[in-house]
């Protein structure tokens, strides 16, 4: 190596000319799940005569939706390397509280969906102030907060359902703008919006900083503290919108609706290329784990295999996802 | 003479117990290239810390071009032109070349012409790392993800940050610890580059051969305290290496046998009320 000059060593990008069987890796890394989730959707088609129903498509989405919006604030947690454990909870926290400020026979509407806002947000203070401030890791805090916001949405509800909405305020669950059912409007819109929030502002690019090196954040002059806080928030915010749609759709507020939700989210971003350990991830690989998970689950009711195998199937199309996210190109 | 870029006069600062500066006076000129050398705990890193805005000091003044300032927090001292080259160069792995060259000052601009709607100018930045860059005579495809750079890449991606946002004074922390004997070659290289710039460098070192390959000057601290300021040919390396270890230049040294390496521990002093005085725990940093 004497003989090369200094100037060489160092400048040359180290990775620069990849091999064949690296690249071929690279391509099955970045492409493998999209190519996967069009074999799904093809295979399905084929398989079953209902599956292209359009009936059939808007009741995927609209069911992936309720989990869908959940992973999207996930999505920002875990690139912090992060988790939000209480997310489930918090769906269930603010139903009942959204249940109880929409009663039957009003026109309430706006009101609730402020109450449920403000709830998921005020939870996603509190845990962001036991991270950020309180020094506790994300997965502590926020385990004790799914605790506790589990509890609240008993304690409140008495263990009961809380039912009979306000006319006005199911439409949210049920309702339609054009074809397309709200919740799936809801989805797609928040999804259009995080993306844009996370790939291009300012925000979003301190959220890939603070997961990449916080210390290197912090030296820079990034506040990883302001950063955690908006990223907590954002999630509250976005499981009590998942919250309020599932109550709505419901016609009822149920104190143990969204249990499991956080595991399934989490799964979701998962399989969409989000890295446990942080810093990589984006919205759209999100929608399209979600998207993946719901047509699978969908395609196995059509073709009638027993719902034993549901969560194992999950399993497998979870481990295949690490496995490929391996292999991408960066 | 011109006015100093910078002169810090009578620096002190204490952490708790530990006295880390005991009034230290040195100056910089412009476009000069200035290096600070010690011991381990000798104070170096921590008046650093005082020019740039990480530490306030507890007595001692600031003067920047002439002017007497403060600096509370280092985006304040960035803010006039001064950079600092960390040890680890603070950067994400995760992130691209030019993102890593404005981490933390993002360029906006309103998309769409909608006003309040900001996001980051991806042109802006790709345009001016290239430019830095070129400056530098490096050649660094802006859009690699910083995880594939070798390690004076990213030193060079570095020194880029601080250029992207015309500093004035770059000062560099201990700049070869983490690079092989071929890369310090490099940085030596692009130091000369950065003086032909016309820019200020205080590089932090314990390496006599580095300093004495690119500064102007050099000055030694020895536990919190200025004990010599040089031309590069007014002395050698070998007087330049009794005064960091022992404090004076000449070899027969105050009972410590020549070439003996003092414990780190033992170049600070606690002045802990109450209790007698003992070393401190070596290694702190
Ligand atoms: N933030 C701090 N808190 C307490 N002590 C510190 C702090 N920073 C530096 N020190 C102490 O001050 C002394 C000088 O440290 P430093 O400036 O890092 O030395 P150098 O960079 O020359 O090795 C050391 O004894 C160190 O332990
Ligand atoms: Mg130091």
């Amino acid at each position: 190596m004497s003989a090369t000059s200094v100037k060489d060593l160092i400048e040359k990008p180290e990775l620069d000319e990849d091999s064949a069987l690296t690249k071929a890796k690279h391509f099955v890394g970045d492409y493998g799940l999209g190519i996967l989730f069009i074999g799904v959707l093809v295979f399905l088609s084929i398989a079953s005569p209902h599956f292209l129903n359009s009936e059939n498509i808007w009741n995927v989405l609209r069911q992936a939706s309720i989990v869908g919006v959940i992973a999207l604030g996930m999505t920002f947690v875990m690139i912090t390397a992060g988790i939000d454990l209480s997310v489930g909870s918090i769906v269930g926290v603010t139903g009942i509280l959204v249940a109880k400020a929409a009663p039957d026979g009003t026109s309430a509407v706006i009101v609730p969906i402020i109450v449920g806002i403000g709830v998921g947000a005020l939870i996603g203070f509190i845990n962001s102030a036991m991270i950020v401030w309180g020094k506790i890791l994300p997965f502590l805090a926020t385990l004790a907060m799914l605790a506790l916001a589990r509890s609240a949405a008993l304690v409140i509800s008495g263990g009961t359902v809380v039912s009979g909405l306000s006319e006005p305020f199911q439409k949210i669950g049920s309702g339609y703008v054009g074809p397309v059912p709200a919740p799936v409007v809801i989805f797609f819109g928040a999804a259009v919006l995080t993306d844009f929030v996370l790939s291009r502002t300012k925000f979003g690019y301190h959220v890939y900083a603070v997961g990449g090196n916080e210390e290197s954040a912090q030296k820079v002059g990034i506040s990883v503290g302001k950063t955690l806080f908006g990223v907590y928030v954002l999630t509250g915010v976005l499981a009590a919108v998942s919250g309020i749609v599932l109550t709505a759709r419901l016609n009822g507020g149920v104190p143990l609706s969204g249990t499991g939700y956080e595991l399934q989210a989490i799964a979701a971003v998962v399989i969409g290329g989000t890295s446990l350990f942080g810093g990589i991830g984006s919205i759209r690989g999100t929608v399209l784990g979600v998207l993946l998970i719901g047509f699978v689950l969908n395609g196995m009711d059509l073709l009638n295999v027993s719902s034993y195998y549901q969560q194992g199937v999950q399993g497998l199309i979870l481990v295949l996802a690490v496995l490929l996210n391996r292999w991408r190109s960066d | 003479m011109s006015t100093p870029l910078v002169a810090l006069t009578d620096i002190k600062k204490k952490f708790g117990a530990v006295t880390a500066l005991r009034g230290v006076t040195v100056d910089v000129m412009p476009g000069e290239t200035f290096a600070l050398l010690g011991d381990n705990a000798a104070g170096k890193s921590t008046l650093m810390k005082v020019l740039t805005g990480v530490h306030q000091p507890d007595h001692g003044t600031i003067e920047w071009e002439g002017e007497k300032v403060t600096f509370p927090t280092p985006a304040i001292s960035r803010t006039r032109g001064i950079e600092m080259i960390y040890q680890d160069f603070a950067l994400a792995d995760n992130l691209d070349v030019r993102t890593n060259v404005f981490l933390g000052r993002e360029p906006k601009k309103n998309l769409l012409g909608i006003p309040g709607l900001r996001i980051v100018d991806t042109k802006h930045m790709e345009r001016e790392t290239r430019r830095v860059l070129d400056s530098l005579d490096i050649e660094i495809n802006p859009r690699l993800k910083v995880r594939r750079l070798s390690g004076g890449q990213r030193q060079s991606v570095a020194i880029g940050r601080a250029l992207a946002f015309d500093a004035k004074l770059i000062i560099m922390d201990e700049p070869t610890a983490s690079l092989s004997v071929a890369k310090v070659d490099k940085l030596i290289e692009v130091t000369q580059r950065l003086k032909e710039l016309g820019i200020a460098v205080i590089i932090i070192t314990h390496r006599l051969d580095e300093a004495f390959a690119v500064a102007d000057r050099l000055a030694v601290m020895r536990q919190g305290e200025v004990v010599g300021r040089f031309e590069v040919n007014e002395v050698s390396e070998h007087q330049v290496a009794n005064l960091i270890s022992h404090g004076t230049m000449g070899d027969a040294v105050l009972g410590h046998h020549p070439g003996e390496r003092r414990s780190i521990g033992s170049t600070l002093s606690a002045d802990q009320p109450g209790s007698p005085q003992k070393p401190m725990g070596a290694n702190e940093e």
